[in-house]
């Protein structure tokens, strides 16, 4: 069962060779506490997230590993899921804007019955936003790299049609965003 | 059937399938290269439909999103309500009593089989067959009428709730479902002697539209496309969610990759339904249908949540960011559609118009629910 | 000579008249007959059974304004709806309906009336081009390649019959069949064992020819909208509708005289033109049960079926029927 989740869960620590795993805390308190480690992440939240790996619990989060990195690590990322035979679920972003920045996650997920959620949530800075695309390694990432540029004006860089999918093709609004005004 | 074709850049012609057309089922247009009947590229564009139920989402408390939900996909509407309720459920820590799980799993089977159906009678119609999609919707209506009489609504439903489901069901809806069973299994009968066993439908799918494992997996089709690619997955059993665990039921696999293979999925997939619903009722547990203690106002706490279900078209997911408010941060709808949809311009490549559309069919597409 | 003139005259207006009648109630008992299949009650508002239904749709036809797409090639567009319509008509003039119901009697009536199907497929040709729409462009294209592919198989087909009867006039084929279903061409003899095949394969030409289900590649509604005549609205559809049920008629006809008899009794009793109708209709009610039960093949399906299966059977039939005329 935790087979694919250890082995992806060291292939991508691999990435942080600096800060070596310091992010195991929060999985121990969240394993250890029961119900009262909900309100632990949150408090986690408020200072910014170091880059790393954390172990989550699936049945609390719908997830079991939550990657945050540097968009530059992102494309080494993708590539050990990639080889792991993990499928894309989906792309998306959110707008943290009282830290001015963007966060782009993907959501990765398994085929077989050795079920692991893997999100990888990358964040830039609000007034250029650039993140490397994807669509090279998962062609499918090319629909939801445009959705998320469309909705909140990520540039993924090196998408081959970077033009807008569900919005109006002469769009220059992003509608996600924490301060668009319709 | 296509051999290898020798394309002259300037004898091609653009050919626009959509916004409206009849083989799209909807506002999808895909803008085809063609080189006389072969396709040469095509580009799919989205977005007649959108509506940003996304901002939507985080602008109106959790209960107000719930209408929404079905509003995605208004033939298999249920799944995608339940999904909803669960991803709140899962966030805010609400328990469901047994009952009320129960209810949800009859319903959206119900529904399930519903909207397999509709797809069935809309793609024979496709293929040309315009008679089955009279049966179907026939068979259906049964489904509809024994929905609506607990749920109130015939498509758009908003029925389950958070911590249980709306109304508990009554003697009429169990008498109605118990009779649709045996109705529904003459019925599958019927359909696989009028139309699986047809010669002209046969030889219109077999090794039309192949879609490779692998190429589900660079795209992440789920649902009846990935099983038709011989991939066994399906978020009822890889992810058991709900009481689903409860349930003996198999996950029909064919390993063919062509639209044939997406056929048989679907029409197992009915059977298999109401092997759900049969137990289902057999085991219905009494009890309350909601929970005892619900908060009045639901706000999970701060964190990001993720929830997958299998509708009817595949493996939908609620991303859901909470700022610890009454209103999401950030709502993100993975539809299974807009996956299935996104490997068409690669794999109707070369294909011939008639096939490709064959193709289109059997990725069995609800348009509101690709551009949400 | 003026008596033939204005015989085969009044045998244009008779046949103009039975054939806008029998589009009429053709569709008429085609969506009844539809509704049956599919357990609806098909149109039953107008009149007793709905009998009132094809005249108002024939008046709402005609009161609607005929458009022409910008651009459209004029000329053609305006063609098309009347030159599919002109041998669908002029056919007639040669079939017998009975012994003595023939407009005029002609040496040739085989060869004119699929002379004058292949026709059609211009009328087609003319109707996709001129109306500058790729759906119809690519529809029409369609539809004269399976015309040309069917008509080979058809033709040869049919001149299996003129090898058995030694005739190539209508009237007379249908003469010597008479007596009874014995002596129908369908029924295998010595000299001609493989004819039911033959008919098999006429029958399913006749459906290719007149572009009906699972052969409607030219309006396959689900790929190419309507086909050929998507831009046509009002009267100009119209003619096409009855142009595709007057083809009906003839190709029925031609099944009938070459194969079933023409008029005569399967029993050789009270031979007249009430059998010949009730085999046309016959004929017809089946063609609306394969249009309603089976989905479309593709265009490939459609070609190979004609030049891979059904021409290389048909010669061979030709082959067989003209050795063993010889030795018997």
């Amino acid at each position: 069962m935790t087979m694919i989740k250890e082995t992806v869960k060291l292939a991508l620590q691999d990435l942080f060779p600096d800060p070596p795993p310091v992010v195991e805390e929060p999985v121990a308190e969240a394993a250890a506490e029961g119900d009262e480690e909900k309100k632990k992440p949150a408090k986690k939240k408020e200072e910014p997230r170091v880059n790393g790996v954390i172990e989550r619990n699936h049945a609390e989060h719908g997830y079991d590993v939550d990657v945050q990195l540097e968009p530059g690590q992102l494309l080494a990322a993708v590539m050990i899921l990639d080889r792991a035979g993990f499928f894309l679920e989906s792309i998306t972003g959110v707008d943290w804007i009282k830290e001015d920045q963007l966060e782009s996650v993907y959501d990765f997920s398994r085929y077989d019955f050795d079920i692991c959620r893997v999100v990888i949530r990358t964040r830039t800075s609000r007034s250029e936003p650039k993140i490397p695309t994807i669509s090279k390694i998962y062609a499918g990432a090319s629909w939801h790299e445009r959705e998320t540029h469309d909705f909140f004006g990520i540039k993924f860089d090196g998408h081959p049609h970077l033009i807008p999918l569900l919005l109006p093709e002469d769009a220059d609004f992003h509608p996600l965003l924490k301060d668009f005004k319709p | 059937m296509s051999g290898p074709i020798q394309i002259q850049p300037d004898e091609t012609f653009i050919l626009n399938i959509g916004p409206q057309h009849p083989a799209t089922h909807g506002v999808l247009r895909i803008k085809m290269e063609m080189d006389g009947e072969y396709i040469v590229k095509a580009e799919t564009v989205l977005g007649y439909i959108h509506r940003m139920h996304e901002l939507m989402g985080e602008n109106r408390t959790y209960p107000q999103v719930l209408p929404n939900l079905s509003r995605l996909d208004y033939l298999g509407a249920m799944g995608y309500t339940h999904c909803h309720v669960l991803a709140i459920e899962r966030a805010a820590g609400i328990e469901v009593p047994e009952r009320a799980e129960y209810i949800r799993v009859i319903t959206v089977e119900l529904n399930r089989i519903a909207s397999h159906l509709f797809w069935f009678g809309a793609f024979v119609m496709d293929l040309g067959g315009f008679t089955p999609l009279m049966y179907a919707i026939q068979d259906r209506e049964y489904i509809l009428d024994a929905l609506e009489g607990i749920t109130g609504s015939r498509l758009t439903y908003c029925y389950h709730s958070f911590g249980g489901v709306a109304n508990d069901i009554d003697d009429d809806f169990i008498k109605a479902t118990r009779a649709i069973i045996p109705m529904m299994r003459k019925s599958l009968k019927k359909y696989e002697a009028l139309v699986t066993g047809n010669i002209i439908f046969r030889k219109r799918l077999e090794g039309i539209g192949p879609i490779s494992a692998e190429m589900c997996r660079k795209y992440g089709a789920t649902g009846a496309v990935a099983r038709g690619s011989g991939i066994d997955f399906d978020v009822r059993k890889n992810e058991p969610y709900s009481v689903y665990s409860d349930f003996d039921f198999d996950v029909p696999v064919y390993h063919e990759c062509d639209s044939l293979a997406r056929y048989m999925v679907r029409m197992d997939e009915m059977e298999q339904s109401l092997r759900i619903i049969e137990q289902g009722l057999d085991k219905l547990p009494d009890g309350p249908i909601m929970p005892a203690k619900k908060p009045k106002l639901i706000k999970p706490p701060v964190g990001d949540y993720y929830q997958a279900v299998e509708t009817a078209r595949g493996s939908f997911g609620i991303r859901l960011v909470s700022d610890g408010t009454k209103n999401a941060y950030r709502f993100k709808l993975r539809s299974p559609t807009y996956s299935n949809m996104s490997l068409f311009d690669e794999a109707c490549e070369g294909m011939l118009l008639m096939d490709a559309l064959a193709m289109l069919g059997s990725l069995d597409l609800v348009i509101p629910e690709i551009d949400r | 000579m003026s008596l033939t003139i204005l015989n085969v005259l009044a045998a244009v207006v008779a046949a103009i008249a039975f054939a806008a009648l029998n589009a009429a109630y053709l569709v008429w008992a085609e969506r009844r007959g539809a509704g049956r299949i599919q357990r609806r009650p098909g149109p039953n508002v107008n009149g007793p059974f709905g009998l009132l239904q094809p005249p108002c749709d024939g008046i709402k036809l005609m009161t609607k304004q005929l458009m022409i797409p910008g651009g459209a090639d004029k000329a053609l567009f305006m063609v098309a709806p009347v030159l599919t319509m002109i041998p669908a008509i002029a056919s007639f003039v040669t079939i017998p309906f009975s012994n003595t119901i023939v407009a005029h009697s002609m040496n040739v009536g085989v060869l004119m009336v699929i002379g004058f199907a292949s026709l059609g497929g211009m009328a087609i040709l003319f109707a996709g081009w001129g109306s500058r729409n790729k759906y119809s462009v690519m529809a029409s294209v369609r539809s004269v390649s399976q015309a040309i592919s069917y008509e080979v198989p058809l033709f040869i087909t049919a001149l299996t019959v003129v090898l058995i009867t030694g005739t190539l006039n209508l009237h007379e084929m249908a003469s010597i069949q008479a007596g009874g279903f014995w002596n129908w061409n369908i029924t295998p003899s010595l000299s001609s064992p493989l004819m039911p095949v033959s008919f098999l394969i006429f029958f399913i030409c006749i459906l290719a020819e007149t572009n009906r289900a699972p052969f409607d590649l030219g309006e396959a509604e689900s790929e190419l909208v309507a086909g050929f005549h998507t831009e046509y609205g009002s009267m100009g559809f119209g003619l096409f509708f009855m142009a595709e049920y007057a083809h009906i008629v003839i190709g029925t006809s031609l099944i009938t005289i070459l194969f079933l008899g023409g008029w005569g009794c399967p029993f050789g009793l009270y031979p007249g033109v009430w059998w010949f109708l009730i085999k046309i209709y016959f004929l017809i009610f089946s063609f609306i049960l394969i249009r309603w039960t089976f989905p479309r093949t593709t265009i490939y399906g459609l070609l190979n079926l004609s030049w891979k299966v059904l021409i290389p059977i048909t010669l061979f039939n030709l082959l067989l029927t003209a050795g063993l005329l010889k030795v018997f």
